[in-house]
């Protein structure tokens, strides 16, 4: 994904041979990271929760892993320019009689904000929470969606 | 402000898994987090399974070995395009070796907003009994 940017490459058609290409050259990072004590596994901005952000030509969707998150400890901000996504995941305390085996799930507040490149309609932002994964479709502004002309 | 206020959440990539037994579909696989604790009744295991749905969990257990193992429906459609791919998608896979004797029929498992919780009650000769002593 960052080659396809740097080299503002068009994606079209070859979408399928650019994701398995991520995917080794992510595997090779990881190889190399392994080798050398420690790199990402994914270009990440480092920020809980991770984020996916893709488009279609009506709509921005940004998907993020929130599993245990319930609706109301989440707070979602849109501006003109992108989203802000803040809570707080809550681990319940299991009472004092319990011996932990296994403490791998992490509790804590957590904030973060994605710019998208180009202008949406603040007000048609949809966001639902679905099996621990929030999906949130932003349609484009008007005037940045892509016209179709006829040719008379 | 206390702790719990002040402490944010670091991000914890996913983790894959590297030899899964019997791999024969395609995809990546990861091993989900959990918390695992006892109690003198029972075994609780919560595990983290954003985007497995109920009906695509499989919970196995025979002679003392839990598997669990999630899948997840690929919820992009074709036409989207990546714009900014910070983690991938794909299922789930765990095993645990159980010490303690479980109770087979009496295993209740409940997945809400991604988050498995499976208690483990522990047959009864395994829980703790007090003897009275008479004089």
């Amino acid at each position: 994904m960052f080659y396809r940017r740097l080299f503002n490459v068009p994606t079209w058609g070859f979408n399928k041979t650019f994701r398995d290409f991520d995917r080794f050259q992510r595997q090779m990072d990881e190889l190399y990271g392994a080798l050398s004590g420690g790199a990402l596994p994914m270009p990440s901005a480092g920020v809980f929760p991770l984020t996916n952000a893709t488009e279609d030509s009506d709509n921005y969707y940004v998907r993020a892993e929130l599993p245990g998150v319930k609706s109301e400890d989440l707070d979602i901000q849109v501006t003109a320019k992108g989203v802000s996504i803040s809570g707080e995941r809550k681990i319940p305390v299991e009472g004092n009689n319990v011996k932990y085996h296994r403490r791998e799930r992490e509790a804590g507040k957590f904030s973060r904000s994605i710019n998208l490149p180009d202008d949406i309609d603040v007000d048609k932002v949809d966001a639902k929470l679905e099996n621990g994964i929030l999906t949130m479709t932003i349609p484009k502004a008007e005037k940045t969606k892509p016209r179709q002309i006829t040719v008379s | 402000m206390t702790d719990s206020k002040a402490k944010e959440i670091q991000v914890k990539p996913k983790h894959e898994v590297t030899s899964p037994a019997e791999q024969t579909k395609p995809g990546v696989v990861f091993t989900p987090s959990v918390d695992i604790f006892e109690t003198e009744r029972e075994l609780t295991l919560l595990a983290d399974l954003p985007g497995v749905a109920p009906e695509n969990l499989t919970i196995d257990l025979r002679e003392n070995t839990l598997t669990l193992t999630g899948e997840v429906a690929p919820f992009e459609r074709a036409n989207e395009e990546d714009i900014l791919i910070e983690y991938e998608i794909g299922k789930y896979y765990r095993q645990f070796s159980l010490s303690n004797v479980i109770d087979q029929s009496k295993i209740d498992a409940k997945l809400t907003d991604g988050v498995l919780r499976l208690i483990l009650p522990k047959v009864e000769e395994a829980k703790p009994r007090k003897i009275e002593v008479n004089t």
